[in-house]
């Protein structure tokens, strides 16, 4: 072909300084003949430039005159230039094929190349890239780009090995025009000249080409065997029924996927029966003392696993593309890792995107692959309970790294420390682990599976911002409720942060709200924005009684409730003067409206706001220092005297001893004496 | 009367001969036994209310916590303090008719009552006790010759009075919210709970400490004086500490009216392990107290 790919899609035609001065000094012309056209671009030296390359914009007359086109107009096709003044501005716009070809334009515009137009993509294909320009000729025609005996090439030039698409651009397979030329479609059309053999477009149309995740794709699971049977009708009639023991049939007369056992790309005879080129892989990886000659590992594959692994019905070069079986070890030619992502091509992109497939890419030695999670031949779904993905096993899955002491954890300098060991603690932990519930949040249903990103990131589920309905996939009724609630927005007056869930409920610890470690803890979460109102309902019955470690008396929620929270003046706030009421009357059912007016955050002291308690408190203090200091003084002031009583008493009880035999009287004189002593 | 006080005449003749020595055993009867009843009751319901009601006042610090749950949790608590106030009340009311039924068998009149010799309300000499008191302690004078009841053991007596009222009052306000504010608004509630703490916490400190230094800690007494519980004293020890009354008694010739035997010691040694207990606790409430205000203050 005349032009490379990168240059394709900039044609832009700009007409060059030479053109315009040839032209300029006469009167403009007005353009609507072929000849006017030609009269600058039958010059094989005329080009245009853009973005600083010139290219040519010779237009071949004779090719022209026998393309499909010859009869049309220039301006048929550059309709833009109809009546424009000549020689015609620049940059001129793309011919508009879709004026006459409309299905096709359209059928295009929704498919992956169109897409790739859409997004700007410099490398996506315009219909003059596979059609040609002005010697677009028929399909039929052996000389046109479409041909089925060039359709190959003519796809090829994007989609060979080591093209910038190729390398570029996420293209599952590999080797695709190779694969296809060794193919029994490309061996039939390329060696032996048979134009009705399958060509690209056979399998994925001419113009509407969509991945095969997509239900309308030609080459989407379900729709495969309806796109084999365009030519090979009525295949289940004359296809070997049994294959390895097994009906490939399942239903009758409705075909499974072709693809399951033909891989695209790669039909040969030799794979028509799916263990042939698994029997050559085990012919060596069934040994148990297999080893790689690079690092020593074990390169054995245990058939038992393998067979009750997901991929059973998966052939080793299916994952393992690149395979030659031609030669005596298919294997050699083998380059390339193991890609899921070319069946699992979400799942693929999002781990690409995520901080695990970051570090992949970096060669990071801790990133964690595809066959860290799950596994390599013994893969099971996320359903079978043995497999390392099924919910009881996740977190263990996740602990192999993000355990404390563990590689990942030992990167991660946040706050969040012993996350396995709090999770397993914590009610979703308990209830995945202790009550086995399957449906409890795991790791991954926070984190998600395979978009596994930091807080940091704004798409992450985890950031605060995504955070509500990271929960709200699981708590959706209390989403509603906390939408609605003055935590959703953030404070017009403080432009604080509302807080979010985990703010109140923590993000691995979290407990049953209806404990009582909770109910206690969660004042001191609302305290610490609320830090003022905390701080005087602790100095009420309510607060002190909860800080003795009872959850019986109001606390916040109880009042304020705990995801509707509403100002006060919103008639459905708890606490408006239409319910606050029947708020109290929840724990107190005797209460009043007078009893409402009890103050719930007082303070003795703030003479402003509680006068009334502040000079009740400082009255009280008053008495208080007056009694006290009164008695004291009195007590102290005894004190001496009294020592010194104790101790006269005391000798005079030494001498009334000794004057035992003495008479009562004179005893009783001394006693006397000592009492005026003192 | 006039036969009981012959006896009791000749009677004080043989000890006043004989001296305090010779009439062993006998002691002098100074608390009645309903007396010492009720002031049992009261120690026992006034350290419950005490406990129970400063693990909330206090509920900041970490012993109020753990006695509140020695208690059995904040409910028990609660329920424990109701109960003693009702005790409270009952011995304050036992009181009150104890005193009108005196007032009818011995005085006839509450003039005669509130005016006799052994009244509780203050007198001159109260007055002039206290500032001999004052002048004996800074040395200036001899130790006053106290009656029956001294001053600060009438400021004991009306220090109930004023307590029973206002934290009676308060408590009752805050056993009823519900009913009360069907009339007060509902800062009422607030208000009596500074009241009522505040109120209860001079009560507390001022018997653990003044109180309980008066009659048990001051030297001559130390360390407890048994006559609240067994309500009897040695003729020796009630003529050194009350010599006002002694006289009295002894001029009048009715001591021997008031002597009494002894209790036998198991009696005693009851009476001074349940003193000790509530000393006990009353200190340890003491330095808790102190502990929370100096240290643990908000």
């Amino acid at each position: 072909m005349d032009h490379s790919p990168e240059a394709l899609p900039r044609r832009v035609v700009v007409l060059v300084a030479a053109c315009t001065l040839a032209l300029a000094p006469t009167a403009t012309v007005r353009s609507q003949e072929n000849a006017e056209c030609m009269l600058c671009h039958e010059d094989v030296t005329l080009v245009g430039e853009r973005n600083g390359k010139a290219f040519s914009v010779y237009v071949n007359a004779s090719e022209f005159a026998t393309s499909v086109h010859a009869d049309l107009e220039c301006v048929a096709c550059h309709l833009d230039l109809a009546g424009a003044e000549l020689p015609h501005e620049s940059p001129l716009p793309r011919a508009q094929c879709g004026t006459c070809h409309a299905d096709e334009d359209t059928e295009h515009h929704a498919s992956l190349h169109g897409q790739a137009i859409q997004r700007g993509d410099p490398l996506a294909p315009y219909c003059a890239d596979c059609h040609g320009t002005h010697a677009v000729r028929r399909a039929h025609d052996r000389r046109s780009p479409v041909y089925p005996l060039n359709v190959a090439a003519t796809c090829g030039r994007c989609h060979r090995e080591g093209s910038p698409v190729q390398r570029q651009r996420r293209i599952h397979q590999t080797n695709i025009l190779e694969n296809y030329s060794e193919s029994i479609h490309g061996e039939g059309l390329l060696k032996r000249g048979l134009v009705v053999s399958a060509t690209c477009a056979s399998c994925h149309t001419a113009h509407s080409i969509l991945p095969h995740t997509d239900s309308r794709s030609s080459i989407a699971r379900q729709n495969i065997a309806a796109t084999c049977t365009q030519c090979h009708a009525e295949i289940e009639a004359v296809h070997e029924k049994v294959i390895q023991g097994e009906l490939w049939e399942r239903e009758e007369h409705v075909l499974p996927a072709c693809v399951d056992c033909h891989q695209p790309h790669k039909l040969r005879r030799v794979f028509y029966t799916q263990g042939a080129s698994d029997a050559q892989c085990l012919h060596c990886h069934e040994r148990s003392d297999i080893v790689a000659a690079s690092d020593r590992r074990s390169l054995t594959v245990s058939i038992e696993a393998l067979s009750h692994s997901s991929h059973a019905k998966t052939t080793c070069s299916q994952c393992h593309t690149g395979v030659n079986p031609s030669h005596r070890r298919p294997c050699d030619t083998l380059t390339e890792r193991v890609d899921c992502a070319s069946c699992h091509a979400e799942a693929g992109q999002q781990y690409r995107e995520s901080i695990h497939g970051k570090l992949l890419s970096r060669q990071d030695p801790n990133a964690p692959s595809c066959k860290e999670c799950h596994g390599t031949h013994e893969v099971l779904p996320k359903s079978e309970p043995s497999s390392p993905s099924f919910p009881t096993n996740i977190p263990a899955l996740c602990a192999r790294c993000h355990r404390e002491g563990n590689s990942a954890a030992v990167r991660y300098l946040g706050d969040e420390r012993d996350v396995v060991e709090h999770y397993v603690e914590s009610i979703h932990g308990k209830g995945l682990l202790k009550s086995g519930l399957t449906v409890t949040a795991t790791c991954t249903d926070c984190h998600t599976a395979h978009r596994v990103l930091r807080t940091t990131e704004p798409t992450s589920s985890v950031n605060r911002e995504n955070i509500p309905s990271t929960c709200g996939h699981c708590h959706h009724g209390i989403r509603e409720q906390f939408a609605k609630s003055i935590h959703a927005t953030a404070s017009p007056e403080t432009g604080h942060r509302p807080p979010v869930c985990s703010d109140c409920h923590s993000a691995h610890t979290i407990t049953r709200a209806d404990q009582d470690g909770f109910k206690l803890d969660i004042m001191q979460k609302c305290g610490r924005c609320h830090e003022k109102i905390a701080e005087t309902y602790f100095d009420t019955y309510h607060g002190k009684v909860s800080q003795l470690g009872y959850t019986k008396t109001a606390k916040c929620y109880d009042c304020h409730g705990a995801h509707d929270i509403l100002p006060v003046t919103n008639p459905l706030s708890h606490l408006h003067r239409d319910n606050v009421v029947q708020t109290c009357q929840k724990c107190h059912p005797g209460a009043n409206r007078q009893f409402a007016g009890y103050l719930t955050h007082a303070t003795h002291h703030d003479p402003e706001k509680y006068p009334w308690l502040f000079y009740t408190f400082w009255g009280m203090t008053a008495l208080l220092v007056v009694t006290f200091v009164a008695g004291g003084l009195h007590t102290l002031l005894w004190i001496p005297r009294a020592l010194r009583l104790r101790r006269a008493r005391k000798e005079e009880l030494e001498a009334e001893r000794r004057k035992a035999a003495m008479p009562v009287s004179e005893a009783e004189e001394g006693s006397g004496t000592a009492e005026e002593k003192i | 009367m006039t036969t009981r006080q012959g006896l009791a005449d000749g009677a004080l003749d043989v000890s006043m001969e004989a001296g305090v020595g010779v009439e062993e055993g006998k002691q002098f009867l100074r608390f009645s036994r309903l007396n010492r009843v009720l002031h049992a009751l009261m120690i026992v319901s006034f350290i419950s209310l005490a406990l129970t009601g400063m693990t909330l006042k206090f509920s900041y610090t970490g012993w109020a916590a753990v006695l509140s749950r020695l208690f059995g949790g904040y409910e028990t608590a609660g329920y424990v303090h109701r109960v003693a106030a009702v005790v409270m009340i009952g011995v304050f009311v036992a009181h009150l008719v104890d005193l009108v039924r005196r007032k009818n068998e011995e005085f006839g009149t509450w003039k005669a009552l509130l005016t006799g010799p052994h009244t509780m309300l203050p007198t001159k000499k109260d007055l002039r006790d206290f500032l001999d008191s004052i002048k004996w302690f800074l040395g200036f004078g001899p130790r006053p010759h106290y009656g029956r009841w001294t001053y600060w053991e009438k400021f004991d007596y009306f220090a109930v009075f004023w307590g029973i009222t206002v934290i009676g009052s308060t408590g009752m306000t805050l056993w009823f919210p519900e009913i009360l504010t069907l009339v007060l608004p509902g800062w009422i509630l607030n208000v009596a709970t500074i009241i009522h703490s505040d109120e209860a916490l001079l009560a507390t400190g001022f018997i653990f400490t003044v109180h309980f230094f008066n009659t048990h800690l001051r030297p001559e007494k130390f360390p407890m004086d048994t006559v609240i519980f067994t309500g009897r004293m040695s003729l020796e020890e009630f003529r050194l500490d009350k010599p006002a009354e002694y006289e009295e008694l002894v001029r009048r010739g009715t001591l021997a009216k008031h002597l009494v035997d002894p209790y036998p010691p198991v009696v005693i040694k009851g009476a001074r392990a349940f003193g000790w207990l509530a000393l006990a606790i009353g200190f340890s409430m003491v330095i808790w107290i102190l502990y929370a205000m100096l240290f643990a203050y908000r």
